[in-house]
């Protein structure tokens, strides 16, 4: 009995790790940029088609992967909020209209990147199997694959609140995020420092769909499902914080493995129920002002 | 000329193309053939959709995405009750079965603001459509429902009523006293709760009038389509659809988000026929321009164009 628990504990913190690193992505973008990416799974998937791809046409190491997709996404992140978010922001009168307009403007990339993908990569499931020998952790056994994964968020996640905390970027960024007037006085370029934020979250969206690829089947349609997880976290967390991000993923991550185990098909049911009871209790998170 | 003359004139001619177009479109299944009908019907769906969007969240600014919420409600009520009731009687109550849900949602949620009611409003959508797979599956033991077909020209005629009554609904809302609350609402919610508006009630009415329409438009296009499942009822689609025609054709006047709805819903069919593969990309294209270059729709365009003289 204990062996399972700790088993599906364990199961938990694996799927929490890839929550988190989605999240910290999307909460940097509305965060900072104000923009709800509902596009967000998109990038993700287009990372993890990108490994898949490189994986079975170029024989290129998923890990290697990672600095490759990750770039490709941060450039076409910040070129989409050097375009188009750009002048969105420009044209909408408020930061509320800003909000509205952004959501809508995603949902349409939403569209176009998905079926881009389905008419170039295929409507149907892909995978391959990297990394799969087992590993016997204190008595359960896990893919090694999944174990390196968990790492590799976990480092991807230090090192980006270390840039955030140490850096003078990381600071113009923390300033931009609670007062872009203010931070634009005092220097900061902050449409040059808000498009960086929306490559930043492209680039975390697109190291984990790299990771995830390696233990997950990937396919054209799976983005809005790790999109909506990606607000969860946010919220259940709080917004633009990345510890918050990082428990918050961890708590959905083992919530989910526990409802999983008990019945499969009502793990995103549960996320929904947690995600409607968090807006009517405590709208701003667990790490939230 | 003085502007009352002006404005008698005016609404003398718009009365007159209102009566036109009602006779047209009543007598139209003698003449027309049955694709016309058909295709009518769709288009009057989305007005129904989008108008009813608009009357709640183009005047409050609440962006809500819970359309699919009650349209599915709609055809679950079709689907289970329309063995054993009436027509009309199953339409109204799935109007009524939205209607109520929207005051429950209303009740609970319209304290958020801004983001949040939008995300909120489109979690129900997925929520209440795995809640229904779960029971399907595992309670009932099937997947997916048969609904009684009924015939187009009879589907025509109750959509068609549906959205005449949905209009003058619309413009009673616009012009009374609880339509100035509304926009006085969406303009600084707090100074309307100030100067003595009821804010929450007001809020939640129209929220739930807005998915009583929803609902009945669910309950007739349900026997339309005959097999539905709960990812067929429940298609987010449903929900970005009116946003996206009623900003498309501004939310500032009435006649924007029908005008809207009427030119989308005919490109989709179009779009459909022609490019079934692209279709969903030429419609992710056009909702990225439209919100870049028209930011007040086909309405905010056509007043540019008149304020210009001439001069887009």
């Amino acid at each position: 009995m204990i062996m399972k628990i700790v088993d599906v504990l364990i199961c938990g913190l694996l799927l929490g790790g890839i929550y988190a690193l989605i999240a910290v992505g999307l909460s940097l973008q509305y965060g900072v940029a104000r923009v709800l990416n509902i596009s967000h799974g998109e990038l993700i998937m287009l990372g993890a088609f990108g490994t898949w791809s490189l994986y079975t046409f170029f024989d290129i190491n998923p890990l290697i992967s990672l600095v490759i997709c990750g770039p490709v996404l941060f450039l076409a992140g910040f070129a989409l909020h050097k375009t188009l978010f750009k002048s969105l922001l420009k044209s909408s009168g408020s930061i509320g209209a800003f909000e509205g307009s952004s959501l809508l403007a995603c949902f349409g990339l939403l569209f176009i990147i998905q079926n881009i993908a389905i008419t170039s990569w295929g409507a149907d499931i892909k995978g391959y199997s990297y990394l799969s020998v087992p590993v016997n952790l204190g008595g359960a056994i896990f893919a090694a694959n999944r174990l390196v994964t968990l790492a590799f968020a976990v480092g991807i996640g230090i090192t980006f609140y270390l840039f955030l905390a140490r850096t003078r970027l990381g600071k113009a960024i923390r300033a931009a995020a609670q007062d872009p007037a203010a931070a634009g006085l005092m220097g900061v370029n902050i449409n040059h420092v808000l498009a960086l934020c929306f490559g930043f979250g492209a680039l975390m969206a697109g190291f984990a769909g790299v990771l995830l690829s390696m233990c997950y089947p990937v396919k054209a349609t799976m983005g809005l499902e790790y999109t909506i997880i990606a607000i969860i976290v946010v919220v259940l967390g709080g917004l633009g914080s990345i510890p918050g991000s990082f428990i918050g993923g961890f708590i959905l991550g083992i919530i989910g493995s526990i409802v999983s185990y008990i019945e499969p098909s009502l793990s995103l049911a549960a996320y929904y129920i947690i995600f409607i009871l968090l807006l009517l209790v405590k709208p701003t998170g667990i790490m939230g002002k | 000329m003085n502007i009352s003359t002006v404005l008698t004139k005016r609404s003398v001619v718009g009365g007159l193309v209102i009566l036109i177009l009602l006779i047209i479109f009543i007598t139209l299944p003698l003449y027309a053939p049955a694709y016309t009908v058909i295709l009518l019907t769709a288009i009057f769906m989305y007005i129904v959709l989008t108008v009813s969007w608009a009357l709640f969240s183009g005047p409050t600014g609440y962006m809500s995405l819970a359309p699919a919420a009650f349209f599915g409600v709609g055809i679950y009520t079709a689907a289970i009750l329309g063995m054993k009731l009436p027509l009309i009687v199953v339409i109204v109550c799935g109007g009524f079965f939205s209607f109520f849900l929207a005051l429950l949602v209303g009740a609970l949620t319209l304290r958020l603001r801004g983001i949040y009611f939008a995300i909120f409003t489109f979690g129900l959508v997925m929520l209440i459509a795995y809640l229904l797979l779960f029971w399907e599956l595992h309670v009932t033991g099937t997947r997916g429902r048969f609904v009684i077909a009924v015939g187009h020209n009879t589907v025509y005629y109750i959509m068609y009523g549906n959205l005449v009554i949905l209009l003058i609904v619309a413009v009673f809302v616009r012009r009374s006293k609880f339509g100035l609350a509304l926009r006085s609402i969406g303009e600084n919610e707090d100074a309307a709760a100030h100067t003595g508006v009821n804010v929450t009630l007001v809020k939640i009415v129209t929220f739930a009038i807005s998915a009583f329409f929803i609902g009945t438009a669910g309950a007739v296009m349900a026997t339309r389509w005959t097999y539905i499942d709960p990812f067929i009822a429940f298609n987010p689609l449903f929900s970005f659809m009116p946003v996206l025609m009623a900003i498309f054709g501004g939310t500032g006047q009435l006649w924007g988000p029908i005008i809207g709805a009427a030119i989308f819903a005919y490109l989709e069919e179009f779009l459909i026929t022609r490019f079934p593969y692209y279709y969903m990309l030429i419609f992710g294209i056009i909702l990225v321009i439209a919100i870049l270059y028209m930011p007040k729709g086909l309405v905010g365009l056509i007043q540019k164009w008149r304020k210009g003289g001439g001069v887009v």
